[in-house]
């Protein structure tokens, strides 16, 4: 289908251009951005005006809990979700029922979001079979599937022996390793370790559960050779294991969530189980750390972290209570929260959500490694065309998402987020207008 | 954010549940203790009644085992004429998969007025009263690590009755505090009422030092610890910390934090000695303190009462 979207800022954070252009998309292709053939006809116009068009957002972290866990969320829902939040490209961890460690798993994942034509899905392969932490999967295999990466999800490897394995094999291959740095024995809490969980009388994660599991990591790195992503760094003393790791060159890149990024533990509150999240919500300090870091590249990318979690699982004691929140919807507007606090133009804030994801995923993206994230004329039409001065209130009842529970859900926060979506593209596919357009 | 409102409060700042003493006034915190000595007598009457909760239904909800917290709001709710039921959730419903909260729609729906709430997790009463009807009152007795607000207050009914004022004492909380609801709620309570120097004693295993964030002076040698104070408040070690990775043998416990005649004689003379109890003897305290004359732990227990029935009575008496 022919799209044209008219009279919208092209913002195209990879090469730097920002310019009022008309974008013509094409065989879902971008064809041309501003000089449009006078004989253009498009099947579907799209008037931006006073809008970004922008690349579709890229998010690296995002459960769609199929298969398994369908109560939670399902396919459907959840990339009707992403296009509403402007994600044209997602990364789902493993952590699936079964976990995502045969090809026929990945096969079936891919082919039925495929069918879907609501976002481009990436699905991480297991690193051990089950996620036990004993056995390498098939990643060769795994990868002809579809897989861009290998992840352990949110279960730690205990045996360290395993992991350094698991770090050399992929290697081998060239495969990036994705893991959550939490050491198995200190993370058992259900809150970061400090003043807030020893008034609450909730225990605690202390940081050396992150920084032990980073040293151990980077000790790895240098044995190995490997590429690993860090996922969800969540405090300032990872923040700073990390910019020296990036100094002495070891292939690492990491991101952050969006939850990390704007909340702390002191927004526990009484006991809000909304505020559950893996990793735990740290103090104002690591929160202002993670922020520095995501402005000045040392992380690269930054999360949604979208988890939805049923009402039954929520509506818990605080330590029983499942952790994660809904995100998808919110990853824009967080990011541009973010942008605009730290006083950042915006294709620097844009950056984080498109290009620098897109950088992470490198040659796994295969063919689309030199044009997603981006907005190119002969690129794949990702686009996300959103209202930079739109505010809008979270009401969890509204998301798409199956799930509804998020932290900042309007009736608890009293804050309205800014950017709002208009229309997402993917390969040239319209797969979302809002109802104003 | 907008839910911050104290849940245990309604608008014009009266207590609806008591769910913590973390964020009370100190006027809340002393017409409790007031309230709770006019109902001291009654304890002493012949017929041990007053018809403040007359026609009400109170709901003991135990969660997590516990006879003496059970039995002393038992004993609180019928001395205000209340009718008492009693519910071991621990083998009933939840053992059945019931959840939490369908637990408390269908009690509700037989007209409960009052929930008094025993629960292993810390937050569960702040669910409970999120979640119940607006008539109902929701009393805290002991949730997880984080609170047990009615010992807080009895314990502090029990030193202004032999200290009479909070202002000049030095009060030191010996043992577990890391685990300890008891510690949390006499914390809260003692600096709401003023009293200047509270050290928490004990091996850093389970005393942690972000507690000084909490207004204590955190000790970890008993000497130091109890020298010079008015008041020791010992608290109970549980049986599954007594050798571990928290501490490596209650013998070791004992020999170094245990209260015995010896080391009491570095507090002031005239110390008071409680413990929530149930005590373990030669654990954290020698029989000759637990029994001696410094011991207020049976007044303890008497005072208990009086104040769950203030706390009922004056929480079943504001509306939300």
């Amino acid at each position: 289908m022919k799209v044209l979207i008219k009279n919208g800022r092209v913002v195209d954070p990879a090469s730097g251009r920002d310019e009022h252009a008309d974008l013509a998309v094409a065989a879902g292709r971008i064809v041309a951005i501003g000089r449009v053939p006078a004989d253009f006809e498009s099947a579907r116009l799209i008037d931006a005006s006073g809008c970004i068009v922008a690349p579709g957002l890229v998010d690296l972290a995002a459960r769609l809990r199929e298969p398994g866990h369908e109560h939670e969320g399902m396919l459907e829902s959840e990339l009707n979700a992403a296009a509403a939040g402007g994600v044209t490209s997602l990364v789902c961890p493993p952590d699936t029922d079964p976990a995502l460690d045969e090809p026929g798993l990945v096969d079936m994942l891919k082919f039925r979001a495929r069918k879907l034509s609501l976002c481009r899905l990436f699905p991480l392969g297991a690193l051990t079979r089950g996620l036990q932490g004993e056995v390498l999967t098939e990643m060769a295999e795994l990868t002809e599937s579809g897989c861009v990466g290998f992840s352990q999800a949110e279960v730690p490897i205990a045996d360290t022996l395993v992991m350094m394995r698991a770090l050399q094999y992929a290697a081998t291959y060239g495969y990036t390793v994705w893991l959550r740095p939490q050491d198995g024995c200190l993370g058992k809490g259900v809150a970061a370790s400090g003043a807030v969980a020893t008034r609450l009388g909730l225990s605690g994660v202390p940081v050396a559960a992150e920084t032990i599991a980073l040293h151990t990591i980077f000790e790895l790195l240098r044995a190995t050779g490997a590429r690993v992503h860090l996922c969800r760094l969540s405090s300032a003393a990872g923040v700073a294991l990390l910019r020296a790791a990036k100094a002495e060159g070891l292939k690492v890149t990491a991101d952050v969530s969006i939850n990390s990024l704007h909340l702390t533990d002191v927004d526990i509150g009484f006991f809000n189980s909304a505020m559950r999240l893996s990793p735990p919500l740290r103090q104002g300090q690591d929160r202002d750390a993670l922020r520095a870091a995501l402005a000045d590249g040392t992380i690269d990318a930054l999360v949604s972290d979208h988890t939805p979690v049923d009402a039954d699982a929520k509506t818990l004691p605080f330590g029983e209570a499942e952790p994660g929140a809904t995100g998808l919807e919110l990853l824009l507007s967080l990011a541009l929260k973010w942008g605009g606090d730290a006083g950042l133009d915006l294709p620097s804030t844009l950056a984080r959500v498109t290009s620098a994801p897109v950088q992470v995923l490198g040659e796994a993206l295969g063919s689309l490694a030199s044009s997603a994230g981006r907005l190119v004329e002969g690129g794949v039409a990702d686009v996300c065309v959103f209202d930079p001065s739109a505010t809008w209130a979270v009401n969890p009842a509204g998301l798409k998402s199956q799930g509804k529970h998020t932290p900042f859900d309007f009736a608890s926060t009293g804050t309205a987020l800014p950017g709002r979506v208009r229309a997402t593209l993917v390969a040239g596919t319209v797969a979302y207008l809002s109802p104003a357009q | 954010m907008l839910s911050r409102r104290n849940p245990q409060l309604n608008a014009h700042g009266e207590l609806i549940h008591l769910l913590s003493i973390e964020g009370l006034p100190k006027a809340v915190l002393t017409h409790i203790l007031d309230t709770a000595g006019t109902f001291l007598s009654v304890n002493d009457r012949e017929v041990k009644k007053v018809p403040l909760l007359r026609g009400k239904s109170v709901f003991n909800l135990f969660f997590e085992n516990s006879t003496r917290t059970r039995t002393t709001f038992e004993i609180a709710a019928k001395r205000l004429s209340a009718d008492v039921i009693n519910l071991d959730i621990a083998r009933s419903s939840t053992a059945k998969g019931e959840s939490l909260l369908d637990t408390i729609s269908n009690l509700s729906a037989m007209h409960a007025d009052m929930f008094v709430v025993r629960h292993s997790e810390s937050g569960a009463p702040y669910l409970i009263a999120q979640h119940c009807a607006p008539h109902v009152h929701v009393v805290n007795a002991g949730d997880g690590r984080h609170a047990h607000p009615t010992q807080g207050l009895l314990d502090m009914y029990t030193i202004r009755h032999f200290k009479k004022d909070f202002s000049n004492l030095t009060v030191a909380i010996v043992g577990d505090i890391v685990h300890s609801r008891v510690a949390r709620s006499d914390i809260h309570a003692l600096t709401t009422l003023g009293v200047p120097e509270i050290r928490a004693v004990g091996p850093k295993t389970l005393v942690p030092g972000d507690l000084t964030q909490m207004g204590v002076r955190v000790c970890h040698d008993m000497a130091e610890g109890i020298r010079d104070a008015d008041v020791i408040i010992m608290l109970r070690l549980q049986n599954e910390r007594m050798s571990g990775a928290m501490l490596p043998s209650a013998g070791e416990f004992f020999k170094n934090y245990g209260l015995t005649d010896g080391k009491l004689a570095l507090a002031k003379p005239d110390a008071i000695v409680m413990h929530p109890g149930p005590i373990n003897r030669g654990v954290e305290i020698d029989s000759s303190v637990a029994d001696g004359s410094h011991s207020v732990i049976l007044p303890q227990v008497t005072f208990g009462i009086a104040v769950r029935m203030a706390v009922m009575s004056i929480i079943a008496g504001n509306e939300a």
